[in-house]
């Protein structure tokens, strides 16, 4: 299931809040699930700036390049490199070992108008899919 | 031997294939033994064993010319074999780009008269020839798009509804502009009123695949046409799926300023693997002047090679895949215009007839009308643990190139299946069948899915490993440490 502690977005991205104004970003297991086996994960580099819903990233799946969005608005510190160079942990662990980036964030008010998990997991049955697998 | 092998499989020491002369002249120096190498191995086979490798090779090949190819988007459709003889005539196989205009006259008159053929088809005002396949057609016909609108430096955007060829989104960012996507309504048309509110006068053109990638054709083109030109916008389509059209409906008349035609697809010519393509590009009165060059002119009896007067310019060497060229051309003048038409109607009525005969057993998003091609969900299937590779991977066994899967992304679980103008209504037949049996095999036996393929000389392939860790080179004995770690 989806972890009560997190933060989910419409685009099935999700956020882990940190301490010190920093999170963690990722996909959630439905979205990993759609997107079927991940083969290449296009990441941005540190210190790059986002903005919240906007794309910044790509993720290529043997069945399609998709858009990656930024759940949050703030600066990236780092980027999961046991991820990029292992992008089949996104699909095996997206909630652990295959998060995405961890990010410096702008706007702590952001994280808090997102989906908490039992909207998120209502939003999921919603969609006619098990919710992970 | 019909088991898949490799040479390495019949390799023995000291066997050759050749048998070289004597050496009558004195032997030239080797280079420094360090810049020499003796660990290269290969595989050392007869002559007689190399001819049945690659014979052997070649009984593995699927094909149009093999069998059923229903491979949604692509129309691989029979390609008629007197187009290569026509192909292959001296006159146009031996001629040289730069010889002079003079010394080639027939075939610059094949290339005036195929430019005037496809604007009659098109309903378009000007055409050039030069565009290398389909999407650099799409980038000539943003590029025009670009040149037209030099003096609105406002107009940033293209639209490019979510039904479209993948292609199109990205040859609006090839062209520097921030593409924005338009959604479908529940009909799988585009959505008018989101549209409408999307529209405004940074738009520089809106890109419509006309059929669309769901096979559908939107009736409200006419509407559609007026609210990007009331903005001042140009409309630009996408006529990858003209194979529905042709002798029916011209973008032209329905409001569009610029097209692409695939002439590999629509006008036959093998590809996908099996030649190249061609993409000419036709436009209205209003983006002429743009086309990109050459295009064949003609002045008095005289053909000749000229430049539009504001072209975006050259988009490759010589101009354009002239054989392709001569392969539409053979095939506008065999079938006439009764011919192309029904050439349309025969591609329609398939997929039509595909899609009332295989409704009751997978989910059709779209329930109504279709054109040249078809796309089902295989989400009844998904339910029982099905996916549509499965589905895909099972055809296989029965003999079949499956249909494009997990496109359009809009469907989920896709399965679009264009059958082409090309089949009879007995190889439909079998393919119905394979398909209906496929559908029960999910409900009573999804393993033999899941397993699947079983009859062919690999069984499925690892995908996400070939793409995590592309083996791009071939070494001999590689492949047996890949087959003992699989």
């Amino acid at each position: 299931m989806n972890p009560k502690e997190y933060k989910y977005t419409k685009e099935h991205e999700w956020v882990r809040p940190e301490s010190g104004n920093r999170c963690k970003v990722g996909i959630t297991s439905y979205a990993q699930h759609q997107l079927g086996d991940i083969v290449f994960l296009e990441l941005p580099a540190p210190e790059t700036q986002v903005k919240q819903f906007e794309k910044m990233g790509e993720i290529e799946s043997v069945k399609a390049v998709s858009d990656l969005f930024s759940p949050v608005t703030g600066k990236v510190l780092e980027t999961n490199g046991a991820a990029i160079d292992k992008p089949e942990l996104v699909n095996e662990d997206p909630y652990g070992k295959g998060w995405l980036a961890r990010i410096e964030l702008g706007r702590i008010s952001e994280v808090d108008s997102l989906m908490n998990s039992d909207e998120y997991d209502r939003l999921v049955a919603g969609l006619g899919e098990q919710p992970s697998e | 031997m019909s088991r898949r092998y490799e040479l390495p499989d019949i390799s023995q020491p000291g066997k050759v294939g050749y048998s070289l002369p004597t050496l009558d002249m004195p032997a030239a120096e080797l280079p420094p033994a360090e810049m020499l190498r003796s660990d290269l191995a290969l595989p050392e086979v007869s002559e007689a064993e190399l001819v049945r490798y690659f014979t052997h090779l070649s009984k593995l090949n699927y094909g149009i010319d093999t069998g059923f190819y229903p491979l949604g988007s692509c129309t691989m459709k029979y390609n008629p074999k007197w187009h290569e003889d026509v192909a292959r005539l001296p006159g146009f196989a031996s001629i040289h780009p730069f010889q002079p205009a003079g010394s080639v006259q027939g075939a610059l008159r094949l290339m005036f008269e195929l430019q005037a053929y496809l604007a009659e088809i098109t309903g378009m005002d000007g055409v050039s020839l030069a565009p290398l396949a389909g999407a650099q057609g799409e980038l000539a016909s943003i590029l025009m798009v670009k040149a037209y609108h030099r003096k609105d430096s406002a107009r940033s955007k293209i639209l490019v509804p979510d039904s479209a060829h993948g292609t199109n989104p990205a040859t609006g960012t090839m062209g520097g502009f921030e593409v924005v996507s338009v959604p479908s309504d529940d009909k799988g048309d585009v959505d008018l009123g989101k549209l409408e509110s999307i529209m405004d006068e940074n738009v520089a053109a809106l890109t419509l695949t006309l059929p669309n990638t769901l096979g559908l054709f939107d009736t409200r083109i006419g509407k559609i046409s007026q609210l990007v030109h009331d903005k001042g916008a140009l409309l630009c389509g996408d006529g990858a799926n003209l194979n529905s059209l042709v002798g029916k409906a011209r973008f032209g008349d329905m409001g569009f300023d610029c097209v692409q035609l695939n002439l590999h697809k629509t006008f036959s010519t093998p590809h996908g693997g099996g030649g190249p393509g061609s993409g000419p590009v036709c436009a209205r009165a209003v983006l002429t002047e743009f086309l990109p060059s050459p295009v064949v002119a003609k002045d008095g009896e005289e053909y000749r090679l000229a430049s539009p007067a504001s072209s975006i310019g050259i988009l490759g060497a010589a101009y354009g895949n002239f054989g392709v060229m001569v392969r539409a051309y053979a095939y506008i003048r065999t079938l006439g215009a009764a011919g192309l038409r029904e050439v349309s109607e025969n591609a329609v009525i398939n997929a039509n007839y595909l899609k009332e005969k295989l409704k009751p057993y997978y989910h059709l998003p779209y329930d109504r009308p279709c054109m040249h091609e078809i796309v089902f969900s295989g989400k009844r299937q998904k339910t029982q643990g099905v996916r549509a590779l499965d589905i895909a991977k099972r055809l296989l066994d029965f003999g079949f190139h499956p249909p494009t899967v997990y496109f359009p992304i809009i469907v989920d679980e896709a399965i679009m299946v264009e059958p082409t103008e090309s089949e009879s209504k007995a190889t439909l037949d079998s393919f119905i069948d394979a398909m209906k049996q496929i559908a029960r095999e999910a409900e009573e036996n999804p393993e033999m899915l899941h397993s699947a393929p079983h009859h062919t000389p690999v069984r499925r392939l690892d995908e996400a490993k070939a793409a995590r860790q592309p083996d791009l080179r071939w070494r001999m004995g590689n492949d047996k440490e890949r087959a003992g770690t699989a």
